[in-house]
C-alpha cells in the first residue's frame, strides 16, 4: 500500500513509523504541510496514489484543517477530522466522555474571570484549570488558593489568544502519583505504561518515569468506550486511578508512542502498521 | 536506526557537525555545538536549518 504522512516535523514517533512502513514494503509518501496548499476542488498531487493517509501533524491547528481536506479529497484518513476536532480541544473531548458515560473528572467551561471563580470556588482547592487548546502540561495549573486564582485568571485574561479567555476548570484528581496512557487501535489497546512523577503533572514529555502496565478488563473496556465517544481510532487514551476504579481525562489523537515503546513488550509501530493494513483492506473491499 | 554518521554544516555556528547517516527530511536533531534543535530540510545534499520554535498547539 501507499501511506501518506501528514507531518511538519519527523519526531521519533514518526521514524518509528517510517521504518516500520519501509521495512513491510510499503511505499510512503510524506506530505510536509508546511509546502502544501490545499484547494477546495484539487488535492495537492501529493496525494496521488496514496492509499491511506495518517495524520501525524505536530501543530493541532494543522492537525484539524488538512484532515477535513483530506476527507474532501475521498482519501481515507487517520485519524479522521472529526476525531481530530474532538481531541484536539478539552472541552469537546470532556463533553463527549461525559455524554457516553465514560468516567471523567468533574469539569466546567466559563468565559469571565468572575463566573471562573465561582467555578474554582465551588471546586474547592486544590482545583485545576488547563487551556483548552494545548499539549505537553503546558500552561496547566493547580490552583491551591483564591489569591493564587485570582493571579492565574488575569495573567490567562492577558495572554492574548482568545482560546484563553475559555476558562476549563476541572476538579484535582488525587491519583497515586502516576496516570496511565494507553494507546490503542479502535478501542483495542496496543500497550500502556504509567507515567510517575512528584510533580502533578506526569506527561512524559515533562520527565516523568515510564514503565510498562498490564492492561487490565477494567482498562480495556473503558479504553473502548472512550475510543468509541471520540470515534475510534489511532489513540493515546490517558487514564488516572482513583482508588478502586479509573477516570478518563483525556484522548490524544496525535498520539506519541516512542516512550511506550521503548518500555513495552509490544512493538507498537509494528502494531500501528498491523492496523493501518487492515484499514486500508477495509477500504478495499468496500463496495 | 543506523551508526554511520554523515557530515553537515551546523546552520548556526557554520561549523561542521557529524548527524545520523539514516536522517529524514523534516527531522530534528539537536546540534552537537550549541544544542539547538535543527531541521534537516534536505537529504541528498545534506542541509540543515534552525528548526521552528515550540508553537503553543504543538503537542499529541
Amino acid at each position: 500500500m501507499n501511506v501518506g504522512v501528514l507531518y511538519s516535523r519527523i519526531r521519533r514517533d514518526e521514524k518509528l513509523l517510517l521504518s516500520e512502513l519501509r521495512d513491510r514494503g510499503h511505499e510512503v509518501t510524506k506530505i510536509d504541510v508546511r509546502k502544501e496548499r490545499f484547494g477546495v476542488h484539487e488535492p495537492p498531487e501529493a496525494f496521488d496514489g496514496v492509499d491511506i493517509v495518517v495524520d501525524r501533524c505536530l501543530a493541532t491547528s494543522r492537525s484539524r484543517y488538512v484532515t477535513r481536506f483530506v476527507e474532501a479529497y475521498d482519501v481515507p484518513v487517520v485519524n479522521d477530522p472529526e476525531t481530530a476536532a474532538i481531541c484536539a480541544d478539552k472541552a469537546r473531548n470532556s463533553l463527549v466522555l461525559a455524554e457516553a458515560d465514560v468516567p471523567t473528572p468533574a469539569t466546567e467551561v466559563t468565559f469571565t474571570k468572575e463566573s471562573a471563580m465561582e467555578s474554582i470556588e465551588e471546586f474547592g482547592y486544590p482545583c485545576v484549570l488547563k487551556p483548552v487548546i494545548g499539549s505537553w502540561g503546558r500552561l496547566m495549573a493547580k490552583i491551591d488558593s483564591r489569591d493564587a486564582a485570582e493571579a492565574i485568571l488575569e495573567h490567562k485574561e492577558t495572554l492574548g489568544h482568545y482560546e484563553h479567555k475559555v476558562f476549563y476548570i476541572q476538579e484535582f484528581v488525587e491519583k497515586p502519583g502516576r496516570d496511565i496512557r494507553v494507546v490503542a487501535t479502535d478501542g483495542e489497546p496496543v500497550a500502556a505504561m504509567a507515567r510517575s512523577s512528584d510533580h502533578w503533572l506526569t506527561n512524559a514529555a515533562r520527565g516523568a518515569e515510564t514503565e510498562p502496565i498490564e492492561v487490565t478488563d477494567e482498562m480495556a473496556a473503558l479504553v473502548e468506550r472512550a475510543s468509541d465517544a471520540v470515534g475510534g481510532g489511532l489513540l493515546g487514551v490517558d487514564l488516572m486511578e482513583t482508588g478502586d476504579s479509573y477516570t478518563v481525562h483525556e484522548v490524544n489523537h496525535t498520539v506519541e508512542f516512542k516512550a511506550l515503546n521503548e518500555v513495552a513488550d509490544v512493538d507498537v509501530p509494528a502494531a500501528v502498521v498491523d492496523w493501518l493494513e487492515s484499514r486500508v483492506r477495509g477500504v478495499e473491499v468496500t463496495p | 536506526m543506523t551508526d554511520e554518521t554523515i557530515t553537515a554544516e551546523d546552520p548556526i555556528t557554520g561549523e561542521e557537525i557529524e548527524i545520523p547517516g539514516d536522517v529524514e527530511v523534516g527531522e530534528i536533531i539537536d546540534s552537537p555545538i550549541t544544542g539547538a534543535e535543527l531541521e534537516v530540510v534536505s537529504a541528498d545534499p545534506i542541509a540543515l536549518e534552525e528548526a521552528p520554535e515550540l508553537e503553543e498547539d504543538w503537542g499529541e
